[in-house]
């Protein structure tokens, strides 16, 4: 591949897994329905993922699994596990958050009657 | 104006993001590269494992991955005490709908294949892309196409506590095993045997067919709780 | 050169489905549009040589959390009232 097109992949790559980020939490600031809070969340942890990911990679590197493919050819460099390891745990744990997240949510609209953050703060308890 | 402040904040967060990162670049080995070199290394000559990412998740920080299933654990558990539901509510499905005969014929030939599937990703969890928590979640995704087919398919909550406390016992079990023989929690007693083998690697595939369970019976509660929950109509 | 158009191409989905699932009213296809990203993600993974990744993200961001967000929907509300003040839509 050619260089100069690999240079632009690395702003590409990071570049989206930021603004993927920053969008997602724009909408967790911003937006007044609760679902629509979750949301943001959900896909803020998506571009954080693949920021974490995409830091791992090492140019012209395989995947960490010693195969007989890799023992045998002739490319040994590796693409770092560490990074990959770490993700697979923020999955996972990230799916229990957001259920947790949307029980609660479907909690306060069988007390309140509505998701608006607004109209929740106003009542009374 | 919150907006303005708002989108202010991200600008001055992204501006620190993007110097950041496209000065570390994209591609080049920036990472101290011992951590790395040290775990690969580890991982083909001592523990005769062949997936480096399950090595690090199972036996490098074995004691991290017992916490994130407790973590899972704790999130079933809130989420049924938070959706909690007085007796006479019980057993009513808040989203009802009746499938084609096409659907249910398809998921009930599907369903054998697809817990096929998720058996075979956690056993060979040490050789190949997979393991506990993938094979666990596809489990999960098979019965979730028998609950979303079927109006009254029900999974027994016993059985699922049942598998659930047995896997763990076996995780913490082989954790303790190892406090016996090597001296250290969650240390390999087993033989590692050879490289690329079905049976290699000591503990780790007892360990990722523990996690593999207990993953299953755990998002398989989650999506039966949250299916029965009636919202306020 | 195809790997390179394949990434850019990928990647300007996931901006384009993050963008509409954060300024779609309509909940339902702002939760698609997650699982759009989640999809993108995956394949992303699978091109950064993180198969175990790729493998975890597409189980649990493509089936079980869309599944979760649209039972949630179907419980609650479908849209989205915003600023302008409109009567939230009560099922």
């Amino acid at each position: 591949m050619d260089s100069s097109l690999f240079q632009l992949l690395n702003y590409g790559v990071y570049g989206t897994a930021i603004l993927v980020m920053l969008i997602g939490l724009y909408g967790a600031l911003v937006k007044k329905s609760l679902l629509k809070v979750v949301i943001g969340l959900s896909v803020m942890e998506s571009g954080l993922n693949l920021l974490i990911v995409a830091l791992g990679y090492l140019k012209g590197g395989t995947a960490p699994i010693f195969s007989e493919g890799f023992l045998n050819g002739s490319n040994k460099i590796m693409v770092d596990p560490v990074p990959q390891a770490l993700v697979l745990t923020a999955i996972v744990i990230g799916f229990g958050v957001t259920a947790v997240a949307l029980s609660l949510v479907i909690r306060l609209y069988r007390h309140h009657g509505t998701l608006n953050i607004d109209e929740i703060r106003n009542l009374k308890w | 104006m919150k907006k303005v402040i708002v989108i202010l904040l991200l600008a001055a967060l992204g501006f620190y993001l993007g110097t950041t990162f496209f000065n570390i670049g994209f591609g080049d080995p920036h990472f101290a590269n011992g951590v790395k070199d040290f775990y690969l290394k580890e991982t083909v000559d001592n523990l005769h494992v062949s997936n480096t990412v399950t090595s690090i998740v199972v036996n490098f920080r074995g004691f991290d991955t017992l916490g994130e299933v407790t973590v899972l654990f704790l999130a079933v558990t809130a989420l049924g005490s938070i959706l909690y539901k007085r007796r006479h509510e019980v057993g009513t499905r808040s989203v009802l709908f009746s499938s084609s005969s096409v659907v249910t014929a398809g998921s009930k030939l599907l369903f054998p294949a697809v817990i096929l599937l998720g058996v075979y990703v956690f056993v060979h969890g040490h050789l190949s892309p997979g393991g506990g928590f993938q094979g666990g979640v596809i489990i999960a995704t098979g019965f979730l196409l028998m609950l979303l087919s079927y109006e009254n398919y029900s999974v027994s909550h016993k059985w699922l506590s049942i598998v659930e406390s047995l896997a763990g016992i076996v995780f913490a079990g082989v954790g303790l095993l190892g406090f016996i023989n090597g001296g250290t929690f969650l240390q390999n007693f087993l033989p590692t045997g050879v490289l690329n083998n079905l049976f290699s690697g000591g503990v780790i595939p007892i360990i990722y067919i523990a996690v593999g369970f207990k993953v299953a019976a755990e998002l398989t509660g989650v999506i039966y709780t949250v299916l029965h929950e009636k919202g306020v109509k | 050169m195809i790997y390179f158009v394949l990434i850019a191409f990928l990647l300007l989905l996931m901006i384009a489905a993050a963008v509409y699932s954060i300024r779609q009213k309509d909940l339902l296809y702002a939760t698609l549009a997650t699982g759009i990203i989640s999809l993108v993600l995956s394949i992303l993974f699978y091109l950064l040589q993180a198969p175990d990744v790729a493998l975890t993200e597409a189980a649990i961001g493509v089936a079980l959390t869309t599944i979760i967000f649209l039972i949630t929907i179907r419980n609650t509300v479908r849209y989205e009232s915003d600023e302008d003040n409109f009567k939230s839509e009560v099922k």
